[in-house]
């Protein structure tokens, strides 16, 4: 079997003749890791997720998954993939353990292996306890981890996340990363997910792709990603209204001053070096420091250098759709 | 692969799974299960005890023969037996019109691309929805039957047990055919709205011109010929050639005949639909 789990070559989809979702994206996920698409609602990740799970037919170029072509062996990728959808696929009248052992039958898994295996995973995903309760009883998490559950029944070898924890509360999305983590060990598998939570990016992926309208801007680890970015952020303020960049330019390590709001925001390599020698600087000049913060730059950071806006942006329009599909959700019953 | 995975699986593997899981929220909701069988009582209630059209033909006029006229035109002295056997092509019409609704609702709420992502066939899927309205609609015929007794369904000279038989047959075949076409219809619906209205704008007339409340002998030349071609009319007649009429078997081997390619065809139009259109949403 070779390295490159999923493998992505000038992938493209176009809706309707002009939309074009997708354009001409190449990427490959090895073995074992959990690679993360990154980008904002509408950015192209669910149609990506959807031609590799063979769900949408690419318009051009080709992807494959475990050597299976998407378009052409596409029942030879289901057998082999596992789906973790965005929504709450669960029948909210079916039971738990119920709504596992159905995905089991659209698996054509016979009925005692199911079992088992369906008792399996519910205990690694905590459920044991409500297997046999409706789902309507579930909470936002225990829902989500049923999905993961009903998504792991075949034992796949990729599993496919999209936007595994949306709607989450920040406490249920950190215990849903330790379930994937978790489950990831226990099946050795390989992960594509899409998120557009920094943190989670962050948190549980060892390769990023960040995208936006469609294209790859960037891929990398979440460590390369940040350090492309040049440096630590270090922010301060004097008391003095003199203007002191040129002075805090001449300091060793330091890359970049500006001036924002009456502060600086200094981009300097190593910041817990290089920060003392810029207070001493100032000092011996006369002037006084009256605040000062280093942070270490985040995701946020290299998504607002590379696709020059901020995720948070689109965040509250995520919301209200998670918001929307609940209230569909309770309309249907 | 098939070592960590072990399933040996047929193409039709998930029909009854998915099936079942239709069905499931009709047997497990007693309001909705209860509903379906209270609606078909009210139907034959108004239609058949209301609308009482041996009543019109007054008794007292010497030299008439009401029971002989209603023989004549309707086929039965009994506008009532006539009435309730039209029911259950009704029933038939009006359960199978929810099996393209389902298929939005399954778009809508995401069930339908995990599906998709599934070794499932598309076939599968589809006929899963148009198995679970068949066998609901199936059901309703019978508690038609029974409850059409009770209130006098006078049998005809050639009936048998094995003519209820014939009837679940004919239901079969119909209901594969209705629950195809309303698929088709919504196959690549995503929102509710559009498939309603179309649905609602063709089944009333679609029932009304056929022969389930009224012999289309007297209906305009216009109306005959599109009731000649409305599967609808062969499933009553079948129905009621069964039931309540001595059997013409020439009569009845056409009713199925017409039935049967009309199933079939549809049915076919439906798989083949739903592997171009399932999954292309958006």
């Amino acid at each position: 079997m070779s390295e490159e789990i999923i493998k992505a070559e000038g992938l493209t989809k176009v809706f309707n003749r002009h939309l074009t979702a997708v354009d001409h994206v190449n990427f490959s996920v090895k073995h074992g890791e959990i690679f993360g698409f990154l980008g904002p609602n509408g950015a192209g990740k669910t149609t990506t997720i959807n031609m590799l799970i063979t769900i949408l037919k690419p318009t051009e170029g080709r992807a494959s998954v475990l050597g299976f072509d998407v378009a052409k062996q596409d029942s030879n990728v289901r057998d082999v993939i596992g789906v973790v959808p965005q929504e709450y696929t669960a029948d909210e009248d079916l039971t738990g353990l119920e709504n596992v052992l159905l995905c089991a039958d659209l698996y054509g898994i016979p009925r005692n292996i199911a079992k088992e295996r369906a008792m399996e995973l519910l205990k690694l995903v905590e459920l044991t306890d409500f297997n046999d309760k409706k789902v309507q009883t579930y909470s936002g998490g225990m829902r989500r981890r049923l999905e993961l559950a009903c998504g792991l029944i075949n034992r796949p070898k990729v599993l496919f996340l999209d936007e595994p924890t949306l709607g989450l509360d920040v406490q249920t999305r950190i215990a849903t990363w330790d379930y994937i983590r978790k489950l990831k060990k226990e099946y050795d598998m390989t992960l594509f997910m899409t998120t557009h939570y920094l943190e989670e990016a962050d948190a549980l992926c060892d390769r990023v792709a960040i995208i936006d309208r469609g294209k790859i801007i960037v891929v990398g680890t979440p460590e390369e990603l940040k350090h492309s970015l040049g440096g630590d952020l270090i922010t301060l303020a004097i008391k003095e209204n003199e203007d002191v960049s040129g002075l805090i330019q001449k300091v060793e390590h330091v890359k970049e001053v500006r001036k924002e709001d009456g502060a600086y925001r200094i981009k300097a390599e190593i910041g817990e070096i290089t920060t003392p020698f810029i207070i001493e600087a100032l000092r011996k000049k006369g002037y006084t420091v009256t605040k000062l913060s280093l942070t270490e730059p985040t995701l946020n950071e290299v998504y607002l250098e590379y696709t020059g806006k901020s995720i948070r942006d689109v965040e509250e329009s995520r919301e209200a759709f998670a918001a929307q599909r609940m209230t569909m959700r309770r309309a249907r019953q | 692969m098939s070592e960590t995975n072990g399933n040996s699986k047929s193409k039709l593997h998930g029909i009854w799974a998915l099936t079942n899981r239709e069905l499931k929220k009709w047997y497990k909701a007693p309001v909705i299960f209860l509903l379906s069988i209270i609606q078909p009582v009210l139907w034959m209630g108004l239609l058949g005890k209301a609308m009482n059209i041996g009543a019109l033909i007054p008794a007292n006029i010497p030299g008439i023969n009401p029971g002989a006229i209603m023989e004549q035109t309707l086929g039965t002295s009994d506008y009532f037996s006539f009435m309730a056997v039209g029911m259950i092509a009704f029933t038939a019409l009006f359960t199978t019109m929810f099996s393209g609704m389902s298929v939005v609702w399954d778009r809508r709420l995401g069930f339908l691309n995990k599906a998709l992502s599934t070794p499932v066939s598309r076939a599968v899927i589809i006929f899963s929805k148009v198995l679970s309205a068949t066998l609901r609609s199936m059901f309703q015929a019978g508690i038609i039957i029974v409850i059409a007794v009770a209130f006098g369904l006078q049998f005809g000279a050639t009936f048998t047990p094995l003519s209820i038989l014939g009837v679940f047959a004919i239901m079969f075949l119909i209901c594969v055919g209705l629950s195809s076409v309303f698929i088709a219809i919504t196959i690549r619906s995503t929102r509710i709205e559009t498939p309603m209205a179309v649905v609602s704008l063709i089944n009333l007339p679609l029932m009304f011109a056929s022969n389930a409340f009224f012999p289309t002998k007297f209906m305009p030349d216009w109306l005959q010929t599109i009731a000649q071609f409305n599967p609808l009319t062969y499933t009553t007649d079948a129905v009621r050639q069964l039931l309540i009429f001595n059997t013409n078997y020439t009569q009845l081997a056409l009713d199925f005949a017409y039935v049967g390619i009309f199933a079939v065809i549809v049915a076919a139009i439906g798989i083949v639909l739903s592997w171009r259109f399932l999954s292309k949403q958006r």
